[in-house]
């Protein structure tokens, strides 16, 4: 008898729809539930490094601000070492490096505190410049889009990189470097994400 | 002595089984959906690693949608079901200890959402919202009432199924999944242009939860199954190291 592989197919992906709130920050969708909602301490009372906010607004094909997304953020801490048990290394106690975001109901702006992530060691040693990687979410998303934030005060590091070096058209490129900006002495970083259209930002096959 | 095999990169994602990002009938994806190709990116630790949740994130009663809303004595009107399954990766592996977040509209069709103006009535004693760990075994349960069907703006009479929204989380970023639990036997399912969206009639069905007779509770709660699959990886015999760790 033939032999049979016994593999699953992964579940399909639906989209989030509008009321992604109520599942994943009830909240926002205008009540109180939880004992604690999850994710709006990305790095916790001890992280060491640099705080900064990152900030932006996701719009559309219209160029229309995308006003019911919700994204994930995953990173490292500043020694470049992820929460997770299979990245060797001690993060400080708290530091979870996952987040979850939504907008502004009104003008889609959405924001993330966090520490600037210290470089992480990539595929064949070679080093991976700072960077949260993002998952994005939303009504009229089927999938959810993954990309990655860089930062523009890491000029030689991204230019090293060997993820942005994938992506073969390289003014592509920076629609995934943050623009560095102080703000009352805070290092606030603005990354806007083009769903679609001109400098559409690129999204990673993970 | 021969080593376990060490745990590499996830299977790639078939993208032919999953909705494409475009789809005219679904009319919201029209102006949302990327038109470059995605880069296609090789795991590094940034997607094999992802955020790990413990029992000190929730609570015991967070998966209890009949009660964990519900005003002291109250409870929410509708047919009260039990949704279990197991959350499995591509190699009919358990995920254990993974975080699974569910949210749906009432019995009548409307959400507890401040943008929700749906004429169905609010519930009292219905949130809409639950969350819990898998087990060991990668199983996991809620207990909820059935929800409405109800009409979106997309065409102008398009009616969703009754559906409950499933987010899972696995053990890496790249596993991280949103979808939608549909019930067995509902007409709305093949008229609705979201559950269209994906293109294999063998993948729509793996969406939709099976009354389980044997799991139900005799003259109390109804049930049904839905089993999760996430992405799996590969095993890295014969190789020296794992790339990116």
């Amino acid at each position: 008898m033939r032999q049979k592989l016994v593999y699953l197919k992964e579940t399909p992906s639906q989209t989030a729809g509008p009321y992604v709130h109520i599942g994943l920050a009830p909240g926002a969708a205008g009540f109180e539930i939880y004992e604690q909602e999850l994710g709006w301490d990305i790095a916790g009372p001890n992280a060491r490094g640099e705080r900064i906010r990152v900030e932006g607004v996701v719009t559309d094909g219209t160029g229309s601000p995308v006003k019911d997304v919700l994204l994930e953020a995953w990173q490292a801490n500043s020694d470049g070492i992820y929460a997770h048990p299979e990245h060797t290394g001690e993060v400080e106690d708290g530091f979870r490096g996952w987040g979850r975001v939504i907008t502004d109901f009104e003008t889609g702006e959405w924001g993330l505190d966090t520490v600037k992530p210290g470089p992480v060691m990539g595929r064949g040693d070679q080093m991976m410049a700072p960077h949260i990687n993002l998952w994005i979410v939303a009504r009229g998303i089927n999938v959810g889009l993954n990309t990655r934030i860089y930062f523009d005060d890491e000029a030689a590091a991204n230019a090293a990189d060997p993820v942005l070096n994938v992506i073969e058209w390289e003014r592509r490129r920076a629609t995934l470097i943050a623009r560095r900006a102080l703000r009352d002495g805070l290092a606030v970083y603005r990354f806007d994400i083009r769903l679609q259209g001109e400098d559409e930002t690129v999204f990673f096959d993970i | 002595m021969i080593k376990p095999p060490l745990q590499g990169d996830f299977y790639q994602r078939d993208r032919r089984w999953h909705p494409p990002a475009l789809s005219q009938e679904y009319k919201t994806s029209v102006t949302r959906s990327p038109q470059f190709p995605l880069i296609s990116l090789e795991n590094t630790v940034s997607e094999i690693t992802g955020p790990a949740f413990g029992h000190n994130d929730i609570n015991a009663t967070d998966n209890d949608l009949l009660s964990n809303f519900a005003q002291p004595g109250g409870s929410p009107i509708g047919e009260r079901i039990i949704v279990h399954g197991r959350v499995l990766d591509e190699n009919a592996r358990p995920v254990p200890n993974t975080l699974v977040e569910i949210w749906q509209a009432n019995a009548s069709g409307r959400y507890r959402h401040k943008k929700d103006t749906y004429l169905g009535a609010l519930d009292p004693n219905f949130g809409g919202c639950g969350r819990t760990l898998t087990d060991e075994n990668g199983c996991y349960h809620f207990r909820t009432v059935k929800p409405g069907a109800y009409p979106w703006r997309n065409r102008v009479n398009d009616w969703r199924p009754a559906h409950i929204h499933v987010s899972v989380f696995g053990t890496g970023f790249a596993q991280r999944l949103i979808t939608q639990l549909y019930f067995e036997g509902d007409p709305l399912i093949a008229r609705c242009p979201i559950v269209n969206t994906i293109p294999d009639p063998e993948a729509v069905e793996m969406l939709v939860a099976r009354l389980d007779i044997n799991a139900t509770i005799p003259l109390d709660t109804i049930a049904y199954r839905f089993d999760i699959v996430l992405r799996g990886r590969r095993s890295t015999m014969f190789e020296n190291r794992m790339e990116g760790n």
